[in-house]
């Protein structure tokens, strides 16, 4: 039987349509977008081209848009850069406790290497923050806010134009890492207010190896990389031109799909929420059902512990990821799920869904037909079956 | 539907084998990598070949398994490793005992922790390359017999393991020698085919005990006293760095000077002194052992003689086994045996067949008595 792919939020496939854009730029189209040469200008020409389209969508300057490598490093520019620009005046950042790794750790870093205070704002059962945990941990210090747009975890999206006003208020830089939510839900850096955006291509259908920073006009960071004068001299090094190209053309296709995507999405991973719900027992979601990217369902088996699930999936042909960093043979619940305020051992057994364009009804039933035995056979073997804890 | 199989792969080629041949007896095979602990935990040398856990390793075994076209995970256990291996390792040596690391890890670890695993994944068995036969014996029992190839017996560390442990175990390697799994591997191919293997205890990276000891309760803020090396009437000869250091019938190393040779007779933990004296001293023709397992043998009807190994590299020799409790057994040699070390196994066997083993823990000389 044909493998069953439910971890959209780890990586996507690229589409034709994208590959066919891309092909150029390997061969023929080979050229360094610095040349002055023909096949630079041609490059070059093409790398401007995907950069205003790019802008167009999210609503930016194509000059407030520079190109990275993907979402970690857009992160970390936006963390490490900002603070070594302001280390000499302030020396305070916030990042969301729901954060994903790449924004959590240069953060971390910053505070253990470098003295910088480093402030986790808290959320609540859905993983959503609110303006005034925002404005409770702003110091005089406070040069950067971090929260994520739409959580890879759970899919929560959180409201940003309320935490943007606290920090326009305060002349606060505002980040927000949108790798999941950008392609699927309306991002507008405008709307949104947010004064530097991380957003990648592997997410939307789109190549690895290809990702930007928007950093709104006006706004300095201090480069990471040094070696050339490539995106302004902000990140150095040649350009991946076929990468970016499609990129613009992922995002392309993503603005022309969302509306139909998100409605169909977004009512099969309702399905599959409803389904396991009423089928196994003793089972939590760990998504909110509002306000959320539509294609991703986290849900808890209690008792059945989540590698064991993931692995058992596996076996099955289903592809889904447990969403928590395996550390131990006591697997380590998900940061994102404890900080929610979810039980360490509800949190343990807690496996993310998500669902892409070429998921099917068919894909769901045949899900809902191999899973409720593998969470059987697991609680018979665990010591914390919720029977037993009752 | 095929039969679900958990291959233990050490990223060496046994195990690889191993895994080849239960696919090719048409089992649903699926391989896992034990992460059992990290260089940076351990210590040691990164770079030494043929070494488990490693990142070369596990890129063995994935591409083993992707070769044979089997699922292939790696399970992080360290927890349990460092708990029940590790830490009681180092509390042996603490106690003045030489303890057996792989011997609690198979029982512990990989008929534990792992197991647990494969029945959780819906498997039948677990599989490993050891080089053993399981078989069911006349009554009615299983256990584990010495492989064909006698250079790789491995039985030494399995006796651990309970009926219900066997009884979901697979060895397709009992009835082969290395030369022909290695031919194996080469035949289909298996990177691992000609890979050097290692048969120290593997989180000692570089086979240095001491060195492991020290850095890790370092690590943990201890040390170890040092104190005075003393011969059996109680005279002091010398200073040691800490009795763990030193092993029962050890000579080299002790920094003292004598007319005929010196060997370590006892660990004496409470006065922190290490007992040396001759030779002759190190021979003993009884000893008591604890977390006595049978296997082969019915507890109930244990038998009275035993050909009995010592240690690893041990011929073993004829004893009279006494039942002192469920768990707990004298041991008396027909002929008085070299250095029997408390905290290291000791084995049972009938012929080529493993009656069971338990943990030594005194030493006597019965027949001065």
């Amino acid at each position: 039987m044909d493998p069953i792919y439910l971890d959209h939020n780890a990586t996507t496939p690229v589409e034709p349509e994208v590959v066919d854009a891309m092909q150029a730029y390997f061969g023929r189209r080979f050229g360094n977008a610095s040349s002055v040469h023909q096949f630079g200008r041609d490059a070059k020409v093409a790398l401007e081209t995907a950069r205003e389209q790019i802008a167009a969508f999210i609503n930016c300057e194509p000059s407030e848009l520079f190109f990275t490598s993907g979402g970690t490093e857009s992160d970390n520019i936006a963390v490490l850069g900002t603070a070594f620009q302001w280390q000499a005046k302030k020396n305070h950042i916030i990042v969301g406790s729901t954060e994903h790794h790449a924004v959590l750790e240069p953060a971390e870093w910053l505070h253990h290497k470098h003295g910088f205070g480093f402030d986790k704002l808290p959320v609540d059962r859905e993983g959503f923050t609110s303006p005034d945990s925002l404005r409770q941990l702003m110091t005089d210090q406070t040069f950067l806010v971090s929260v994520m747009h739409g959580n890879n975890e759970t899919g929560a999206i959180q409201n940003l134009t309320a935490l943007t006003e606290v920090c326009r208020e305060r002349n606060v830089l505002f980040h927000t890492d949108a790798v999941q939510s950008v392609g699927k839900v309306p991002v507008d850096v405008k709307k949104l207010g947010v004064d530097l955006l991380s957003l990648t291509g592997h997410k939307i259908y789109g190549p690895k190896g290809a990702g930007a920073l928007f950093v709104r006009q006006g706004v300095k960071i201090t480069p990471l990389f040094y070696g050339g004068s490539h995106e302004k001299k902000r990140r150095p090094g040649t350009e991946n031109v076929a990468g970016i190209v499609g990129l613009a053309k992922a995002l392309e296709i993503a603005g022309r799909r969302m509306a139909d995507d998100s409605a169909r999405l977004g009512a099969l991973t309702d399905y599959f929420i409803e389904a396991v719900l009423a089928r196994i027992p003793h089972t939590h979601l760990n998504s909110p059902r509002r306000n959320r990217l539509p294609q991703v369902a986290n849900l808890s088996f209690t008792g059945a512990e989540g590698e064991s699930i993931v692995l058992s999936l596996d076996i099955e042909g289903v592809a889904v990821s447990s969403g928590s960093a395996c550390t131990s043979g006591a697997t380590e619940p998900s940061h994102v799920l404890v900080a929610m305020g979810i039980d360490r051992i509800v949190a343990q057994g807690a496996i993310r869904f998500s669902l892409g364009r070429s998921t099917t009804k068919e894909q769901i039933d045949r899900v809902l037909k191999v899973l409720p035995p593998i969470i059987e056979r697991l609680r018979a073997m665990s010591p914390v079956h919720p029977q037993t804890q009752a | 539907m095929a039969v679900r199989v958990l291959v233990a792969m050490s990223g060496g080629v046994d195990s690889s084998v191993a895994a080849l041949l239960l696919k090719e007896q048409g089992y649903e095979v699926i391989g896992a990598h034990m992460k059992l602990w990290d260089y940076v935990e351990v210590g040691g040398d990164i770079h030494k070949d043929g070494r488990c856990c490693t990142v070369d390793s596990i890129t063995d075994c994935r591409f083993v398994c992707d070769a044979i076209g089997a699922p292939f995970y790696v399970l992080n256990l360290s927890a349990d490793f460092r708990e029940k291996v590790i830490e009681n390792f180092v509390s042996e040596y603490r106690a003045g005992r030489t303890p057996n690391p792989c011997v609690r890890c198979n029982s512990e670890v990989k008929w534990d922790a792992f197991l647990l695993k494969a029945e959780q994944l819906g498997c039948e068995y677990i599989a490993t390359g050891h080089y053993a036969i399981v078989e069911r014996g006349e009554n009615g029992r299983l256990r584990i017999r010495k492989g064909v190839d006698g250079t790789r017996d491995q039985s030494y560390v399995l006796w651990g393991l309970s009926q219900d442990a066997l009884s979901k175990t697979l060895m397709p390697l009992g009835m082969l020698t290395k030369a022909k799994v290695r031919d194996l591997a080469r035949k289909h191919d298996l990177r691992t085919a000609d890979k050097a293997e290692s048969r120290e205890i593997c989180f000692v990276a570089d086979d240095n005990y001491r060195r492991f000891l020290s850095e890790w309760e370092e690590k943990h803020h201890r040390r170890f006293e040092s104190g005075e090396i003393v011969d059996e009437a109680g005279q002091v000869l010398g200073t040691h760095q800490g009795t763990p250091f030193y092993t029962i019938g050890q000579r080299k190393g002790l920094g003292v000077s004598n007319p005929k040779p010196l060997y370590v007779q006892k660990i004496d933990v409470a006065d922190n002194r290490v007992v040396v004296g001759g030779e002759d001293a190190l021979y003993a023709d009884s000893l008591i052992a604890d977390s006595v397992n049978w296997m082969a043998a019915d507890p109930t009807a244990i038998p009275e003689f035993a050909l009995v190994k010592i240690r690893y590299l041990h011929k073993p020799a004829p004893a009279r086994l006494i039942r002192l409790t469920d768990s707990r057994i004298h041991v008396i040699f027909q002929q008085k045996q070299r250095a029997i070390t408390p905290g290291q196994t000791v084995v049972f066997y009938d012929g080529d067949t493993v009656l069971g083993g338990g943990v030594i823990r005194e030493t006597s000389a019965m027949s001065a008595a």
